[in-house]
């Protein structure tokens, strides 16, 4: 066992599929900060809000006036370096680290392929993405076999929770939320009419969805089944992106991850193609020597990258820790692959009251909030406990003694009813803004069998 | 796998991007929108902004008359009329659509309470514009008139007086306002005669599309318009009670049949009923409701379905407003609980609207705009 696995971690490759991924993988991220900043998201998802949600333990990531624009700028240009591998470890680890800032600045934006871009960014700084095809490279040398096979097994933790927390009753029982989505979508040419309006159709998609997510990483990693499995991949998340235009970059991300699977043959011609294209001369011969030891030489590269893992895993895995309905809680939801699961509605108003006076006054969401943080915030507890904290803070600048907030919250999951969400008579500003169960969430009585 | 299939599928995932939705062409969900669409437009949209032109007109020439012969009985003329243009404009307002949105019709005609420092500052200055700036919205419309018809004096004796004595400047900022409603409708209705056919044909479900509009605006005027401004500002729910914040706060004694008629058009207009003909009922959101509504969940066995609990919210908003005194002012100054607790019926039929309606119509609501996952 120590032998082999000492054995595996001895395995060479040759250097084409990480080259090729960091091309790919900047060239995306550059795409996605330019099509962000074109539709004008700097400004209304960071600049124009005066308050904004933050992350446990990271309120003191903010955006930071208009030098939030150098973030992102400086995210562009580190994405850039990556694609051209100039100086790939410094250009990688700034690319993680202003990606993820621009990802903590506000909770209301929290995307998972965000999320993911983070997390792939973090891998790759230990990844020797830049030996080949790049600025950097120097001798051709072999890489070893588990660099790439850590990138596959990030993509296949994502795929096998996406799809673990798709078997629940909401989703297979009673086909939702797809059902109330897909039938919306009536205006799609050809099957909007169609096959979107028959009930059979969402129990398929949602069958189908579950199955894919579960069963596409094991299609990938066997040869006899890749080419059918990525057409599959592709099929699928273009599929998306037609149903669900606001799912934005995530489709490409994965179609693009997902190439990760193939033989370092394709990605050789891929390269060969690009060098075609762009007539760059091959200065030096297609020869790989194999050179163990000046690649990884840091000897703490494989427990860190292990305890990434091990987090990886267990992470998503942390709502089990909570009582109570997750979807409805959404206690441990985030960072959990959990994607396109909810169709989830709120509207929630807050009643701030001066107790020395017992004077009160009711919140008119939009003198604090953007309309689509006064959405998110209708409907997540923890956003409406730090909303209510802001609020109470506020109000005792205006003159307020001994304050304290009460929510007035009506929230629809699934098409159900709506129903009240916060206990009215609960003090939130009184209450702690911490990771453990939120006790004044009023429990849904309907009861949503599920396995994650 | 051969490299060239892959660089067919690359095309394919890039056409893809380029993939939109049609907004103008007639599809559905199974569930006939432009049906909906035609029976909003043809049979209470357009019928009620027809009523309230023709209730405006009278309006204007009780003023045309009263500009000819000041007396008591033609100012009482035109304070009736008022009132009657007054409760016909409430049936319009949740639609502040197209050519309305654009003019901010709904803002030039009932912003209140009307501002007294700048319409008294508007009728002893020449060249009053009261387009170009956001700030003369409170000083036109049925508020100013008010002001003007009820608020000049403790008695109609008094109003007439100061009619007589200032050398018609007061009653030649009535007549100037009265015209520009005047005006303003007559654009409006244009755009609906002009646009009424593509209205109806717009059955998409893209931000732009009809039924997005009018359910969003409805939503909209349920909440602010009816919610807010008639009862829960006055009422102080946000801050300290405002009773000269009533609509109609001069006249004083209609606040509560303005409301009414409110609610009353907002049902309707749910269920789709006609405009002046209350027996008959025609397609609504009501009827689009019931048809996608299947809820099977199972604490839902006894739920009576959305539609219908909407309808409840709206008869029980009714009953509580029915309980108030005719003037608002007064109601809250003597018991503002009355007042609190009609709140609260109507803050019920919002969250419906607002969480389940919205949410189960598919429709967004339209005024964000970021990635979703």
């Amino acid at each position: 066992m120590i032998n082999n696995l000492s054995g595996y971690f001895k395995q060479e490759s040759l250097p084409h599929s990480l080259a090729l991924y960091r091309i790919g993988f900047g060239i995306l991220i550059m795409f996605s900060l330019v099509r962000f900043a074109l539709n004008g998201w700097i400004e209304t998802l960071y600049l124009e809000p005066d308050f904004h949600f933050s992350y446990y333990g990271f309120s003191w990531v903010k955006p930071i006036g208009v030098y939030t624009y150098i973030i992102f700028l400086i995210c562009f240009c580190s994405a850039l370096f990556v694609t051209i591998g100039y100086r790939y470890r410094y250009a990688i680890i700034i690319l993680f680290l202003s990606f993820t800032y621009i990802e903590l600045m506000d909770k209301t934006t929290y995307l998972n392929h965000y999320y993911l871009i983070s997390c792939i960014s973090f891998l790759m700084i230990f990844l020797p993405c830049s030996t080949y095809f790049s600025v950097d490279s120097g001798k051709n040398i072999k890489i070893p076999q588990w660099t790439i096979d850590s990138l596959k097994f990030l993509i296949i933790i994502v795929y096998i929770y996406a799809g673990l927390a798709k078997i629940n009753s909401d989703w297979l029982i009673h086909a939702q939320p797809l059902k109330i989505w897909l039938r919306a979508k009536y205006t799609i040419p050809i099957i909007g009419e169609t096959l979107l309006q028959k009930n059979f159709s969402y129990y398929l998609f949602s069958w189908g969805g579950m199955i894919y997510d579960c069963i596409i990483p094991f299609l990938l990693l066997y040869k006899r089944t890749r080419n059918f499995a990525f057409f599959m991949v592709i099929v699928f998340h273009i599929m998306t992106r037609i149903l669900f235009p606001p799912i934005g970059m995530f489709p490409y991300i994965m179609i693009f991850s997902c190439i990760i699977f193939f033989d370092n043959d394709l990605h050789k011609k891929i390269l060969d193609f690009i060098r075609s294209i762009f007539r760059f001369k091959i200065t030096n011969n297609e020869k790989f020597i194999s050179d163990p030891k000046s690649l990884i030489r840091n000897k703490l590269v494989i427990p860190i990258l292990s305890a990434f893992f091990i987090i990886q895993i267990l992470f998503p895995l942390r709502s089990i820790l909570y009582p109570g309905e997750l979807l409805w809680n959404e206690q441990g939801y985030r960072f959990s692959w959990r994607v396109m699961l909810i169709e989830k509605t709120g509207y929630t108003t807050f009643k701030v009251v001066d107790n020395s006076s017992n004077k009160f006054q009711l919140i008119d969401n939009m003198e604090f909030l953007t309309p689509f943080q006064e959405k998110q915030m209708s409907f997540q507890p923890d956003m409406i406990l730090e909303y209510a904290h802001y609020l109470g803070d506020t109000f005792k600048k205006r003159g307020f003694n001994d304050v304290s907030v009460y929510a007035d919250s009506y929230v629809t999951l699934n098409g159900r009813p709506s129903k009240r969400f916060i206990d009215p008579k609960v003090d939130l500003y009184k209450q702690k803004n911490d990771l453990k169960h939120k006790t004044w969430i009023i429990p849904i009585k309907d009861e949503i069998k599920s396995l994650l | 796998m051969r490299f060239n299939y892959l660089i067919i599928l690359f095309f394919i995932t890039l056409l893809s991007v380029s993939c939109t939705e049609n907004d103008n062409n007639s599809s559905t969900d199974g569930y006939d929108r432009s049906s909906l669409l035609s029976n909003v437009v043809d049979n209470i949209m357009i019928p009620a902004h027809q009523n309230f032109d023709s209730q405006l007109e009278l309006f204007e020439s009780a003023v045309n008359s009263f500009g000819q012969d000041r007396s008591i009985s033609n100012l009482e003329l035109m304070q009736n009329q008022f009132i009657e243009a007054y409760k016909a404009w409430q049936h319009i307002e949740m639609f502040n659509i197209g050519y309305a949105e654009e003019i901010f019709y709904a803002s030039k005609m009932n912003i209140y309470p009307a501002n007294i420092t700048r319409i008294t500052q508007n009728i002893n200055s020449e060249n009053v514009d009261l387009d170009g700036n956001s700030n003369q919205f409170s000083a036109q419309g049925f508020p100013a008139v008010d002001y003007l018809l009820f608020g000049l004096g403790e008695t109609n004796e008094q109003i007439l007086n100061v009619y007589d004595t200032d050398n018609n400047l007061t009653f030649g900022y009535l007549n100037f306002l009265v015209s520009k409603m005047v005006n303003n409708t007559n654009s409006v209705i244009n755009y609906w005669e002009i646009n009424r056919q593509s209205f109806i044909n717009s059955t998409g479900n893209t931000s732009t599309s009809s039924l997005n509009k009018l359910a969003n605006d409805f939503v909209y005027f349920y909440e602010k318009g009816l919610r807010a401004n008639k009862i829960g500002i006055p009422a102080g729910v946000w801050s300290g009670q405002l009773p000269q914040n009533v609509e109609a706060y001069y006249k004083s004694d209609i606040s509560k049949i303005l409301a009414i008629e409110a609610l009353q058009a907002s049902a309707d207009f749910f269920k789709g009923i006609h405009f002046g003909e209350s027996q008959t009922n025609g397609e609504g959101l009501y009827d689009y409701l019931a048809y996608l509504d299947d809820t099977n969940y199972s604490d839902s066995s006894m739920f009576i379905g959305l539609e219908d609990d909407i309808i409840d919210s709206f008869d029980n908003s009714m009953i509580k407003i029915n309980l108030l005194n005719d003037n608002f002012a007064l109601q809250i100054e003597t018991d503002n609980m009355k007042m609190l607790e009609a709140y609260d019926a109507i803050q019920q039929g919002v969250v419906r609207l607002k969480t389940n309606m919205l949410s189960i119509l598919g429709i967004a609501v339209d005024y964000y705009d970021a990635d979703g996952d």
